[in-house]
């Protein structure tokens, strides 16, 4: 049996698992170019997990096709393991074991020879900042080096392609920023990298494409900018000095042509949807020059919630079949 | 034509073509995964209390408490109850290895090792592997130790090895057991907790550590079948001389039938849980 060719590293079709009458995948299609990072968007129970194992050989899909690396995942899964890393939402690294000795365990495993896994084991640990910690349990360190330790044992076997299952759920925000170092720099070394993940944010520090799924099944997919602004972008909220000018705010806004400018009195916020970044400028700039007192001013992307109801109430738009051109991922 | 193009696919690929692992693989794959059980022991050597003082208390228990009421003198029941022990040292320790596995399942470190390219069955044996190590300092701690207050190898140390070796081959059949216990109840602590209304009645309605003469007919008549009474017969006779080939052809029976069904099954439970 032989290896498909295709530029594609992953290519799942009409992928079906049912847990009972738990409908986990519901016929997912998506495709990860080469190279790339496909952001797959969900809340929890959309499928995401249930994704990662059917490609990853540790589940059986009921229906459906799905390629990683050109292996078929039911008829070459020995093969298939040989090109894949996977980093779960939980490390599963050996608790009692060193971070030396975790790393080491693997490279064995994957037939490197002693000294070879030795010296893989003592380059991923510096890598990930672990040199010092490398010889005490695992069960010693902190969520984030934990985090990092995982990575690491995704890469000691050069994977081609990465799966990264929420990585960073349960970091706090430094934490968090040190696994999107670690990821952005795999990827500039060439590895595919599919990442589930609930944070919007994440995603777009993140991902080329994006597909968001719900309920086992693709509800859109696209670039992030695409999808991005199909959502709304992003809201800017700006908090006056004077609450009291809250309304004369929006109203020179509008004068200006920012008609998307709402005020809240019980929060003493101004929101405004914006897509580009120049109408941010745009905004400041007309309450500047117009003398008003700004005390703070913050942008927040949509959450995951606001993604989901602007794709599901547009109108016309049926679920998994919207926008066909959106489908490739744009880098 | 370009220098690139008459390059053959990358070298890798012909690696990745192949999906066999082969024999030496899978031993350095068993070697690795035991050197990880072994890391594990020395990591939490609590986990080795079990194998290391269990054979001291019982000794000492059964000996001072039973021994002069069950046999006259605590010479004789040394020389009586101290083979039946041994026989079940492997019983005992292999019923930890489900424990293991359950608590393995428990963490995400088994997903991981099932999307590395090995062989299944290479988290079993390694288990195995491990426990055999350990079952083997249980064994030399209680020998040692019964030497100590009067226990009398009567053949030689050829016969105390079978005895070893029995009690190990038992030990392994159970471990299966073991494993599907492990693999099929939802925490470690159930496991032992099966594990112990298991093992208890099975030790004590034996010849282990009494004569079953003065017990009850339907309890003489369990004793008769119960596999561990063959067990500490096979045993008492290879430390204290007497005839053997019935007592071990039963143990030799049951090791095998118990493995003959249940490692395909333990094999099969775990291939499902993948």
């Amino acid at each position: 049996m032989t290896r498909i060719a295709t530029e594609n590293a992953v290519e799942v079709r009409g992928l079906v698992k049912h847990y009972g009458n738990t409908k986990a995948l519901d016929g997912v299609d998506l495709t990860v170019r080469q190279g790339t990072v496909l952001g797959v968007l969900g809340p929890n129970g959309a499928g995401k997990t249930t994704l990662v194992r059917v490609l990853s050989t540790l589940i059986k899909p009921d229906a459906g096709t799905a390629y990683v690396g050109g292996f078929d995942v039911l008829r070459q899964p020995k093969q298939l393991r040989r090109t894949i890393g996977l980093t779960g939402q939980y490390a599963s690294v050996d608790e009692l074991l060193s971070g030396y000795e975790n790393l080491y365990l693997i490279g064995r495993l994957l037939d490197l020879p002693g000294k070879a896994a030795k010296a893989r084991a003592g380059e991923l640990l510096e890598r990930f900042s672990l040199t010092e910690a490398a010889k005490r349990p695992a069960k010693t360190y902190s969520g984030g080096m934990r985090r990092r330790l995982d990575l690491a044992a995704s890469m000691i076997g050069r994977p081609k392609v990465l799966y990264l299952d929420e990585p960073t759920t349960g970091l706090d925000p430094r934490t968090r920023n040190e696994v999107w170092d670690e990821v952005q720099r795999m990827v500039a070394e060439g590895t595919t990298v599919l990442l589930t993940t609930q944070y919007m944010e994440e995603a777009e520090q993140l991902a080329h494409g994006l597909t968001v799924i719900d309920k086992g099944r693709v509800i859109a997919s696209g670039g992030v900018r695409e999808l991005k602004a199909q959502v709304g972008g992003r809201t800017v909220q700006v908090r006056p000095v004077h609450p009291a000018e809250l309304s004369e705010m929006a109203r020179c806004l509008h004068d200006c042509g920012i008609t998307a400018a709402t005020v809240s009195e019980d929060t003493g916020l101004l929101s405004v949807q914006i897509t580009e970044d120049e109408e941010l400028t745009a905004v400041v700039g007309v309450l500047g020059t117009r003398g008003f007192g700004i005390a703070s001013i913050d942008t927040k992307l949509p959450s995951l919630d606001e993604v989901f109801l602007a794709i599901t109430t547009k109108p016309g738009a049926t679920p998994a079949t919207t926008t066909p051109m959106l489908k490739e991922a744009v880098a | 034509m370009s220098a690139a193009t008459l390059n053959p696919a990358p070298a890798t690929i012909g690696h990745l073509a192949d999906p066999r692992i082969g024999l030496r693989g899978n031993l350095r794959h068993v070697g690795a995964l035991t050197r990880r059980n072994l890391m594990r022991i020395k990591a939490d050597p609590e986990s080795m209390l079990d194998a290391l003082l269990v054979p001291i208390i019982f000794t000492v228990l059964f000996v001072y408490v039973f021994g002069g009421a069950v046999k006259g003198s605590q010479q004789e029941y040394i020389q009586y109850m101290i083979p039946g022990l041994l026989g079940t040292t492997g019983l005992n320790l292999a019923m930890a290895v489900g424990t293991g596995l359950n608590s393995d399942f428990q963490t995400g470190v088994m997903d991981r090792f099932r999307t590395l390219p090995i062989a299944r069955s290479a988290v079993l044996l390694s288990k195995l592997a491990a426990e055999v190590l350990r079952g083997l300092v249980s064994f030399t701690i209680l020998i040692g130790f019964s030497t100590i207050l009067g226990l009398q190898i009567k053949t030689d140390f050829l016969h105390l090895l079978a005895a070893v070796g029995l009690s190990l081959l038992f030990g392994m059949s159970i471990v299966w057991i073991s494993m599907l216990l492990g693999m099929s109840l939802r925490s470690a602590q159930a496991v032992q907790g099966v594990s112990m209304v298991v093992i208890m009645p099975l030790q004590f309605g034996s010849s282990i550590f009494a004569p079953t003469s003065t017990m009850p007919g339907w309890l003489q008549t369990f004793t008769e079948y119960n596999p561990l009474s063959a067990l500490a017969d096979a045993c008492r006779n290879l430390i204290n001389g007497g005839a053997l080939t019935h007592s071990v052809l039963i143990v030799l029976i049951w090791s095998v039938t118990i493995t003959a069904i249940t490692a395909p099954l333990a094999v099969a439970r775990f291939r499902k849980r993948t």
